[in-house]
């Protein structure tokens, strides 16, 4: 979106803009056409210039009190008025009301004879009649080219143009003059020679057969603007533009968490799910479960009791509300509560731009907290993959800004997983789930992870993801010395793991019985030696008390015999001892 | 400007000359207009001429872009000849008059 032209100096006198009141083109135009000067929207053939004039005026009259003066140089009033019918515009009632007139002014080269010369003073005396006679604010003279095929002075008429141009700036009024588009050149005859302010052109360009309506300023003196090829849309509520390119990066962020709809894999994601508000991809080859996926998130939104739009590329909601009441999950109520929208066209229904005004369209009109996108991939049939791109970068902040959270899901062609997804998205989105077929043992088996999740703490392995009759789940892989096993290998491993836990347990008790015994054989051993080594030690003992106690003896017997010597040797009255 | 001519008389040519206001391509086309039929249909004409200053309600009618545009209401089909009709073959021609002089 450009600047507004308020940001300049508040002193400044600033070129006055007249609302169109059509969707987003006042906001490209930072507040709409320049007041009192004519505008030249141009483009080919059906390509919503006489639309989006007439919306102009319809607009102008009934929501901003404008009447307005449509000249119609191509179609008759009445035929105007049936064509846009269809839009809810009541040209009648609003004829009837004097908010607008429709005039139309009818040249056929063949009734019409010029001799000499003349000017164009009777088309400026009727538009002047009817421009006062409703006190008109708008213009449009559609297409006024006509003139150049009714008559035949191009001198005359080029001259009488612009003195148009300068009457109609005189006059005051904002007017539009639509312009068929030329070789070369703007308009075939150069209006924009005379129409300097402010041109608009209009494109409808065809890709793969498939047609995209673009709308272009090409100037705007005097007024900052959008300069991009912006998308619009004809509608039932008539012209929709929008300015969906954002180039700033600056929208608020949540750090808010919102659950998956899987407890397992809100595990996986830090224990609390994604961030609210951020984008989020999940890819994965043919049946892997992404749709699965993306109607769980749907579900568990509408449990919160929040809006969510599901746009379905692939299936018609009815077919999804089957689906998924087969693994559990009844969409349906949502639908019936008013809090799920489901939207199913093919992609080839419009082109991409026309799919991003839709969904902008109508996530505008919900006021969603999510939407769902199942899958980008086949978009790419509709443009290319720089194409699909862009529309999603486009989509994805306009999302972010609104603060929605947005899931996508993709179909990855090839199965070499680490490669990017063909929509080239993955470095767009803030979290990638990838849903991959783990092929062994002749089944198929899926396997979750989690490429990456911007800002959390998640998981690195390879879950099994498996879906029964009450809703998904994720189950460890069994990460063995044989590699990765899932399904039924990772059953079979699971229960010769328990096989072996089992003998293992028994073989363990009988060892245990086995060392008590042994430990009974080693004891009584041990207590044998003990008392070998005390009867030793006693024996031991025993020759040392008897050698005392024969020590002691013969030291009392030797005492006595001594003391018995002395006795004797009394008589002598002499000791031999002494 | 009134009418030149005005009757209840049937005519074989009933005209009808839209100008605005008195310019000089309004007069040089009535003046040459007047020549024309006084020339050749005196007497059966009838030229009526609307100033669409004064009414500028009835160009729609005719569907006048162009001024001085001469209508041909009678005979249908209507015709119309724009500019100051100073080239009497045209004017002639585009009238369905069979010039009296060849």
């Amino acid at each position: 979106m450009p600047p507004s032209p308020k940001k300049t100096a508040p002193s400044l006198p600033r070129l006055r803009k007249t609302p169109t009141g059509i969707t987003g083109l006042d906001e490209i135009t930072g507040g709409g056409l320049p007041t009192g000067r004519p505008s030249l929207i141009c483009g080919a053939a059906g390509c919503g210039k006489t639309l989006l004039s007439l919306e102009f005026i319809v607009r102008g009259a009934t929501a901003y009190d404008e009447p307005g003066v449509f000249v119609a140089f191509e179609e008759k009033a009445e035929e105007l008025a049936l064509n846009v019918a269809s839009l809810g515009f009541d040209l009648l009632k609003l004829q009837k009301e004097k908010k607008i007139r429709v005039d139309y002014v009818h040249i056929d080269r063949s009734e019409i004879e010029e001799t000499g010369e003349y000017d164009l003073d009777g088309l400026f005396i009727r538009l002047g009649y009817a421009i006062d006679s409703i006190g008109a604010k708008r213009v449009v003279l559609d297409t006024i080219e006509n003139l150049f095929t009714g008559l035949s002075n191009q001198a005359i008429l080029r001259a009488e143009l612009r003195r148009l141009f300068g009457w109609l700036k005189e006059k005051g009024v904002t007017a539009i003059i639509t312009g068929e588009r030329g070789d070369g050149s703007l308009t075939r005859q150069g209006l924009e020679e005379y129409v300097s302010d402010c041109v608009i052109l209009l494109d409808n360009r065809i890709a793969n057969q498939i047609s995209t309506r673009l709308l272009r300023i090409v100037k705007y003196r005097g007024s900052l603007h959008g300069t991009n090829e912006y998308p619009f849309l004809i509608d039932a509520e008539g012209i929709s533009v929008l300015p969906v390119t954002s180039l700033l990066l600056d929208h608020d962020v949540s750090t808010k968490r919102i659950s998956s709809g899987v407890p397992a894999l809100d595990d996986m994601l830090g224990g609390k799910g994604f961030y609210r508000g951020s984008s989020v991809l999940i890819s994965g080859t043919a049946g892997t479960g992404k749709t699965s996926l993306a109607a769980i998130f749907a579900n568990e939104t509408c449990v919160r009791g929040e809006r969510c739009i599901y746009f379905a590329f692939e299936e018609s909601p009815m077919q999804i509300i089957r689906n998924m009441k087969s693994i559990g999950i009844d969409m349906k109520r949502h639908l019936d509560s008013g809090l799920l929208e489901m939207h199913a066209s093919r992609p080839t229904l419009f082109g991409l731009e026309m799919h991003l005004v839709d969904i902008h369209k109508k996530v505008t009109r919900f006021r969603p907290k999510a939407v769902i996108l199942d899958p980008i991939t086949n978009l790419v049939t509709v443009g290319s993959v720089s194409e699909v791109k862009s529309m999603l970068i486009r989509l994805i902040d306009f999302l972010q800004a609104e603060g929605i959270t947005v899931l996508f899901t993709a179909l990855a062609l090839n199965t070499i997983v680490s490669e990017q997804t063909d929509e080239g998205v993955s470095s767009l989105v803030d979290a990638w789930l990838l849903v991959r077929d783990i092929e062994s043992n002749g089944e198929r088996n899926r396997g979750l992870y989690i490429m990456k999740s911007r800002g959390m703490k998640h998981s690195n392995q390879v879950r099994e993801f498996v879906i029964t009759d009450e809703g998904l789940d994720l189950v460890d892989v069994y990460l063995g010395p044989d590699g990765v096993l899932t399904g039924s290998a990772r059953d079979a491993q699971q229960i010769s793991e328990a096989t072996g836990r089992i003998l293992r347990t028994h073989a363990l008790s009988q060892k245990d019985v086995e060392i008590g015994r042994k430990r009974k054989v080693l004891e009584s051993k041990v207590a044998s030696l003990h008392a070998e080594f005390e009867s030793l030690q006693d024996e031991l003992n025993r020759s040392y008390i008897e050698e005392d106690l024969r020590k002691e003896v013969m030291e009392q017997n030797r005492r006595e015999q001594t003391a018995g010597r002395q006795h004797k040797n009394t008589g002598n009255g002499k000791s031999k001892s002494k | 400007m009134a009418k030149a001519k005005a009757s209840k008389k049937e005519y074989k040519w009933e005209l009808r000359l839209y100008v605005a206001g008195n310019t000089p391509k309004s007069v040089a086309a009535l003046t040459n207009l007047k020549r024309y039929c006084e020339e050749h249909m005196k007497d059966q004409y009838i030229i009526e001429v609307i100033d669409l200053l004064v009414q500028p309600q009835l160009a729609e009618g005719d569907q006048i872009l162009a001024v001085p545009t001469l209508v041909r209401k009678v005979p249908v089909p209507i015709r119309k000849i724009i500019g100051d009709l100073s080239n009497e073959e045209k004017v002639l021609v585009g009238l369905n008059i069979r010039p009296v002089k060849m």
